[in-house]
């Protein structure tokens, strides 16, 4: 059975046809990759998914509940959570901020207590930390913690996105290009948490990503798009064939 | 230097980071206690009005300082403060009564505006603030039956206990309470989960939305909490005045507000002190220097505003952070002498944000 299910989604901006009846489903428990050529369509695709943009037409199931219409700050409660393709961090925040920020869903304090700092605040704080602990332990980031993202290395701050996606106790992680700008030693890393990712916290990836060798090692089925539409989907080997995928 | 070993994660939410700062706090508050024994009246008077500034540049401060929405027309919640607690008073409502009406007034009345103001950003936030400053004068000035129009309004100076605001020591001392616990509360906003949602709307508001916070609710109520704020800050000003006219609520309140938070150093709750410092005592040392100079320049009409706008400008250019930032810089100095380097502030230039999504 299916985690995810996109249906027939298709989005125009104007006169340009971004996505066009595109369709998939991605089953619990694998990493799912979807690429192509620029202007393809790829990260209209995940924002569609986080309903960023309102898909003029098409459907998105996650376990079976549509959630097409969703407002965009519930997805994260649900169990979805996302990074971007170009950083979007709390720049002026320090790690440790930006991390906790990922946990701003489960907050069960309201705003009176927190003006009085209540003990329940203070609990709540604790239980927060602990959680972003262990995704620190998990990345490597304890020497980043009262760091402010701006005097972070590029490499550093994807590291810290991911962190921060992590701390909202996904289901579903959508990774926007997690290997650009990255060195091949920071890629190799990468790959590891991403089989950790998939096989420690039993969580679902769905990435778009450039560097094919990086794709074929991690992933376990990959969608190619191209002008809004699919061009192919399968196992990596069967893409690797496919005609259509070469020429594009 | 100081090094921290860190032990225990309540170290990172406690308000003192160090037995350092509980000491000089201490001191600090100890100082302002006696302030009365060691100064006349007319300086404990100057005192009182920068706390009662400090206490609306908190209000600024969250506003625009921590959830990144401008603000030019925080006169009008200043006066709908002083009004509320001049009406309040007059109609025989006690002090200690009036002033939590006047907190949930204003409170109110930020969301009210919040709401429908909060789907501008930027440079439209600013417009339709200012034009909020300019509505709020003009209903002052109509709205006779609560604000006497134009004519004015006197604001009845309250007696509890035996002590009168008549005094200035009682009225400095009411100033410093609400000031020290204004500050504590905007601190325990500050560091929860709320606090730290407005800092990411200031920083992202994507991520922000991707993340779960509802940007609307966060935006009203960042409004609502500053109105609340500097509602409190416009009521203690009521008794500071005497009495009340609508052209004291004017734009330039608003600007002096703005120069405050900007001077005293964006995003730090210590900017709002050293900007209320600085913006309280300006007048003072332009009235002073005005006998230096030659008389054509030392009498002309103008000189206080336009020092105004010079300072805000040669800020926002030379030193973004305000005073605290240099305050830091200063104090990062003597730390690491002899070894600092200048470059310890530069910032990177980063061109890896866009608007793209």
């Amino acid at each position: 059975m299916s985690l995810f299910k996109v249906e027939n989604i298709s989005i125009a901006f104007g006169g340009v046809k971004a996505l066009n009846n595109v369709s998939f489903e991605v089953n619990e428990g694998e990493v799912f990759t979807i690429i192509g050529p620029n202007g393809a369509g790829k990260s209209t695709l995940f924002n569609v998914i986080s309903r960023i943009y309102q898909p003029t037409e098409g459907k998105i199931y996650f376990k079976n509940n549509d959630i097409s219409k969703v407002a965009p700050h519930k997805i994260s409660s649900l169990g979805i959570a996302r990074t971007f393709q170009n950083l979007e961090l709390f720049e002026n925040a320090t790690v440790l901020q930006n991390l906790l920020l990922g946990r701003h869903i489960f907050k069960k304090t309201n705003f009176l207590n927190e003006m009085f700092h209540t003990p329940k605040v203070r609990k709540g704080e604790m239980e927060h930390r602990l959680k972003v602990e262990e995704i620190i332990d998990f990345l490597d980031l304890q020497h980043y913690r009262d760091t402010l993202i701006n005097g972070l290395p590029y490499g550093v701050r994807k590291n810290v996105e991911l962190a921060r996606a992590l701390c909202t106790s996904p289901k579903i992680l959508l990774l926007d290009e997690p290997s650009s700008g990255l060195t091949n030693e920071e890629t190799n890393d990468l790959g590891f948490w991403i089989k950790d990712i998939q096989s420690i916290l039993k969580i679902t990836i769905i990435m778009i990503e450039h560097d094919m060798s990086f794709v074929n090692k991690v992933s376990d089925r990959i969608l190619a798009l191209n002008y809004g539409e699919i061009l192919a989907s399968g196992l990596p080997s069967e893409i690797k064939e496919d005609a259509g995928v070469k020429a594009a | 230097m100081r090094f921290i070993f860190k032990t225990n994660y309540a170290q990172d939410i406690n308000m003192a980071r160090h037995g350092g700062d509980r000491f000089w706090y201490g001191c600090l508050i100890l100082l302002m206690l006696a302030m009365p024994l060691l100064i006349d009246d007319f300086y404990l008077g100057e005192i009182s009005y920068i706390c009662i500034l400090a206490i609306a540049g908190i209000g600024l401060m969250i506003l625009t300082g921590y959830t990144g929405l401008a603000s030019l027309g925080h006169a009008a919640f200043l006066g709908v403060g002083a009004y509320t607690q001049a009406f309040l008073l007059t109609h025989g409502v006690p002090f200690y009564l009036s002033i939590p009406i006047v907190i949930v007034v204003s409170f109110l009345v930020g969301a009210a505006i919040g709401i429908p103001i909060l789907r501008l950003t930027g440079m439209y936030l600013a417009i339709a603030t200012l034009a909020l400053c300019f509505i709020a004068e003009h209903v002052f000035i109509r709205w006779e039956h609560f604000t006497g129009g134009n004519r004015g309004m006197p604001v009845p100076q309250p007696e509890m206990l035996g002590l009168s605001f008549y005094d200035s020591a009682t009225f400095y001392y009411f100033c410093l309470f609400f000031l020290i616990a204004s500050m504590l509360v905007a601190i325990n906003i500050l560091r929860s989960p709320t606090g730290r949602a407005f800092v990411a709307i200031r920083d992202s508001e994507i991520a922000a939305q991707s993340l779960g916070v509802n940007l609307g609710i966060y935006k009203a109520l960042s409004f609502a909490i500053s109105g609340a704020f500097t509602g409190l800050a416009g009521a203690l000003l009521a008794h500071y005045i005497g009495y009340l006219a609508p052209d004291i609520f004017n734009i330039f309140l608003s600007l002096t507000l703005l120069l405050l938070i900007v001077v005293g150093g964006m995003g730090s709750l210590h900017g709002t002190i050293f900007g209320a410092i600085f913006v309280g005592f300006l007048p003072q040392l332009i009235a002073i220097c005005r006998d230096y100079l030659p008389s054509y320049i030392g009498s002309q009409p103008g000189l206080e505003p336009m020092l105004f706008g010079l300072i805000l400008v040669l800020f926002i250019l030379y030193e973004p952070l305000g005073i605290y930032g240099r305050w830091m810089k200063i104090k990062l100095f003597f730390e690491l002498f002899p070894t600092y380097k200048k470059q310890t502030f530069k910032k990177q230039k980063v061109f890896t944000k866009t608007d793209r999504v």
